[in-house]
């Protein structure tokens, strides 16, 4: 499926993509390296569609691989790595769409659409109970239903 | 020659489609038998044509005529035949010709299978779907054109993209296409029935066959496309979200519950207007992810600014169609009367559920998916919705509909017993509880999702069996007898739903206990990984038909033993240049052992980059799914769905 | 009145898709508009010694053009000769030759002339990620330091007249 994107991309973004990126320098302390992959995870690859920057090869992914190692060495908290990209790139970066004011409808849009469900279903049935029972079938119809009704199996 | 008389075709289809979409349904509308009887022999012929137009473009592919524009842009002399053969649905051109050819075949099955259905139904679905038809075939007379010629032309072709050229994605197309397309067939039904005014159990008994093949179709396509970005990517994932996926997906999950609500039409004639919109709308997802995908909207950077009118006329195909129906739903729906009530707790309020569930994860996939679109469009501001909103949204709505699924089949209709239903299945629920929490600690703790995941997976096994060994009361005296003669139909339900379990608790195992290595590995390097021994060998070139590749071996130990040795490459295609890369996977019941091997770290060639991961129950999500498709047909073959059989009775 | 609901919906994402066929998703604006520089300072294409630096732009008067650019990168040979044309013209742009090799950059110069007033070397690509560029050719619209405007991919005759202008002529009132 992903193939019509590997095709559509990169019109005028020239990157050699696709390659095992495996990056040399990994930091020595191994929970500063689990730290770095985490927040590497959230970061979209700027040149590829919903990719993070863990899952890509092109070059620039690389360099900002890099940054993160080198964010997290100098000691900053994940959140400033983080305010580190979306201050040169915006909250295009972030795979994960911010909750703010903004994405609200976004973030609420299942619960939302479930109670606007759950009412709807509601309203219809109250209204059917409360109408009369639908008009008698006529003789073709009732015979047909005796038939599928003889017919029907238990499912 | 042979090319233009496929273009030449192609206008034969195309006019022939026109006759067959309007001149019948006039006759039909006006009661001219005549008229009418012209439509099965120009559903019969469209499809003749077209698949000759079809012929005419894969010879093309397959003697390389590069005075063929599609063929010198997408193929080369040196690919294997089996490339140069789905090369010809692997770009723009061929993938939509594709998709009139199967609409075509659906179209004559239709013709040949509905021959039983009501006279004046059987002529609307037809020459619905032969307006649908129209459109295709204008979109590729008009502005991609398949068989268009170059002049002068090229010696040799510029070659497929080396991602392609793979087994997996060769043959994703054409099942996707049959999934997509097939969900038209239920549209022209559906609207087919808006213009009759009525829909009732024959109606849905009709339609149900044709979802189910669509549905199976789209299940197979999914997946083998997902399982392709799982072993040729390389990047451990097998689900990413993107667009193009998500665009396969919102069909899939509408469909699933028309798959449901059309039971309901059927047994106890009610939820009739929903189940024609859910028609409408999984069809309508099928034009929209084509529109999607073809017009590069969502995903690509700036192709469409080369060439706007395709997407415009998609756009305007989509709107009449769409939009028409829809319409024709708001101005018609009122005619379809409402059938049984149902109380609150009942197999019906169960599948209601199921709707609601599955048709509110449409709209979110949809919204997610276009939201950073309608953003844009309204604002300016861009946005990224990731896969982290989309596993958090589209999790919280699938705990509730598994939890549901299990309990569903053993409801009655119309009214079910609430504390029936608890006492009995109380039981199944508390043991798959314990169980999860058991697996949960043995396989070290984690998340608490993770358990979550396992319990539901756990939860729609056993109660799955549970209502299967209920069903045909497994303990007691002639089981067997009972077992064999189960309704295939609900037999199949069975399956599919045992399918979803499964694969359920694969996506648990790989998601949650998946581990991972990158390194850069020299020769007798070892790396432990999910209790293997992993140690590289050595690597080799290798010179491949199109390309040449580096093979590394790995040898895989468990518990000092050999059990494999793998071999993952890094090719490098010539035409176009390109690198991709072959996983090797050792699969085991237990799970994948995946290895990517890139690129050389130094210049002695002995140390390469690899990626390592251990994905425990990948096997499962990949058998799970083969599971629910089997289940899909085996209810296929049920004797009652074979167009006509009730018609017969009647009469 | 609700079963009209369906359609309204889809009348509305119909619209937004027609919207969306002209918007470009991969043309993300900068976050640094209306902000000063970065500071950097980068040498000159394959030596030691101070191509420009920031300080250098800040110190300009009139409004310049930054064009990030690399000699492996097809589009930027076709964004070439419209920025000869702008030399031409009378614009001063400063050059960034991005993770490029020395004696590429300098081939690239002498087979496609030189339409830069002064070209600096941004080998490890820090600076370009520092402005947010994303992808060769960018180019950016710079007064007093300010960042006013960001093009991404190479520019056309039309997109100059369209986007830069305006905001160039704002500036100079």
């Amino acid at each position: 499926m992903r193939v019509f994107l590997s095709i559509t991309l990169f019109i005028f973004i020239t990157f050699a993509v696709h390659a095992v990126g495996v990056d040399e320098k990994q930091l020595a302390d191994p929970a500063s390296e689990i730290r770095a992959q985490e927040i590497m995870k959230k970061l979209r690859c700027l040149v590829c569609q919903n990719q993070s920057i863990v899952d890509s090869d092109a070059p620039l992914a690389k360099d900002l691989r890099e940054i993160v190692r080198e964010r997290i060495t100098a000691g900053d908290t994940d959140e400033e790595v983080l305010f580190f990209m979306t201050k040169r790139y915006g909250v295009w970066v972030l795979l994960k769409p911010p909750f703010d004011r903004t994405t609200i409808i976004l973030w609420l849009s299942p619960v939302l659409l479930l109670l606007i469900g759950f009412f709807v279903i509601y309203r219809n049935q109250s209204q059917r109970k409360s109408l009369a029972v639908s008009p008698p079938l006529n003789k073709e119809e009732e015979k047909r239903l005796r038939v599928l009704l003889d017919e029907r199996a238990d499912d | 020659m042979i090319v233009e008389s496929g273009h030449y075709a192609l206008i034969l289809a195309c006019t022939l489609s026109l006759v067959q979409g309007i001149f019948p349904l006039y006759g039909a509308l006006t009661g001219r038998g005549r008229l009418m009887r012209l439509s099965a022999p120009t559903a019969y012929g469209q499809f003749f044509f077209v698949s000759i137009a079809f012929g005419a473009l894969m010879y093309a592919f397959i003697v390389s005529d590069f005075s063929v524009v599609n063929v010198a842009k997408n193929s080369h002399t040196l690919k294997p035949m089996l490339y140069k053969v789905s090369a010809t649905w692997g770009n723009h051109e061929g993938s939509i010709l594709l998709w009139a050819l199967i609409l075509a075949l659906y179209g004559a099955a239709v013709a040949f299978f509905g021959r039983k259905l009501p006279k004046t139904l059987y002529v609307k679905v037809l020459s619905i779907q032969a307006l649908i038809g129209l459109g295709f075939y204008l979109f590729l007379l008009l502005t991609s054109n398949p068989f268009e010629r170059l002049y002068p032309f090229p010696m040799e072709g510029s070659g497929l993209n080396p991602l392609l050229q793979d087994p997996g994605l060769a043959f994703h197309p054409p099942l996707l296409y049959l999934g997509y397309v097939g969900l038209s067939v239920t549209f022209s039904f559906a609207v087919g029935a808006l213009i009759e005014g009525r829909v009732d159990a024959a109606w849905a008994r009709w339609v149900r066959p044709w979802t189910l093949l669509a549905w199976c179709f789209l299940t197979a396509g999914i997946t083998l496309g997902s399982w392709w970005a799982y072993y040729e990517l390389g990047w451990g994932g097998w689900w990413f979200w993107d667009p193009v996926e998500n665009a396969s997906f919102m069909p899939w999950l509408v469909a699933t519950a028309l798959l449901h609500s059309a039971i309901v039409v059927e047994k106890r004639d009610t939820l009739k207007a929903w189940t024609i919109l859910l028609a409408i709308i999984a069809f309508s997802f099928s034009l929209l992810g084509t529109f999607i995908v073809r017009s590069g909207v969502l995903t690509s950077v700036h192709a469409f600014a080369t060439d706007p009118e395709r997407g415009v006329f998609i756009l305007a195909f989509l709107f009449l169609v769409i939009g028409g129906s829809l319409l024709l739903f708001a101005l018609r729906a009122d005619k379809l009367q409402a059938g049984g009530l149902f109380a609150p707790i009942s197999r019906e309020s169960m599948l209601v559920i199921n709707n609601l569930l599955l048709s509110v994860a449409a709209m979110v996939v949809m919204f997610g998916t276009l939201y950073p679109l309608l953003r844009d469009a309204l604002t300016g501001d861009k946005i990224t919705v990731g896969p982290p909103f989309f596993n958090l949204a589209f999790g919280f709505l699938m705990i509730p509909l598994l939890l549901v699924m299990g309990l569903g089949p053993s409801a009655s209709w119309k009214r079910a017993d609430l504390a029936g239903i608890v006492s009995r299945l109380g039981f199944v629920f508390a043991t798959s509880l314990v169980a999860a929490l058991a697996f949960f600690y043995m396989l070290g703790g984690g998340e608490i999702m993770a358990a979550v995941w396992l319990g539901l997976g756990l939860w729609l096994m056993a109660a799955t069996f549970y209502e299967w060994a209920d069903r045909v009361k497994l303990f007691k005296v002639n089981a067997m007898k009972r077992i064999r003669r189960q309704p295939r139909a609900s037999v199949g339900m069975s399956f599919g739903h045992l399918g979803l379990a499964i694969a359920v608790l694969g996506m648990a195992g790989s998601s949650y206990w998946g581990t991972e290595q990158q390194k850069i590995m020299a020769y007798g390097d070892e790396i432990n990984i999910g209790g293997y021994d992993v140690n590289f060998r050595d690597t080799n070139g290798i010179i491949g038909p199109n390309y040449t590749a580096v093979r590394g071996a790995f040898d895989i130990r468990k518990n000092g033993k050999i059990v494999a040795t793998l071999e993952p490459e890094a090719r490098l295609f010539s035409t176009p240049p390109m690198p991709t890369t072959e996983a090797a996977i050792y699969s085991t019941l237990m799970g994948d052992l995946f290895i990517v091997i890139g690129e050389a770290n130094n210049k002695t060639y002995d140390q390469w980059a690899v990626r390592l991961y251990y994905k425990p129950l990948q096997t499962w999500l990949w058998g799970g799914v083969v599971v629910m498709v089997f289940g899909g047909f085996i209810s296929l073959s049920d004797r009652r769905f074979r167009m006509g059989a009730a018609k017969k009775k009647i009469n | 009145m609700k079963k009209f609901i369906p359609f309204a919906i889809f009348c509305f994402i119909s619209l937004a898709l027609f919207t969306g066929l002209s918007l470009n998703p991969g043309n993300i604006p900068s976050e640094l508009i209306n902000d000063p520089i970065p500071e950097f300072s980068l040498p000159i294409v394959g030596g030691e010694s101070l191509g420009f630096s920031s300080t250098d732009v800040k110190a300009e008067e009139e409004v310049i053009i930054i064009n990030f650019f690399a000699s492996w990168c097809a589009p930027c040979y076709v964004e070439h000769p419209f920025l000869m044309e702008l030399k031409n013209q009378g614009y001063k742009i400063y050059g960034i030759s991005y993770k490029d090799k020395a004696r590429d950059t300098n081939r690239f110069i002498k087979e496609q002339g030189n339409p830069y007033y002064k070209i600096a070397a941004d080998e490890d690509g820090r600076v370009a990620i520092n402005f947010g560029v994303y992808g060769v050719p960018e180019t950016y619209v710079i007064q007093d330091g300010i960042i006013r405007y960001k093009h991404a991919g190479p520019i056309h005759e039309m997109d100059f007249e369209d986007k830069f202008l305006p905001i160039i002529k704002r500036m100079g009132e």
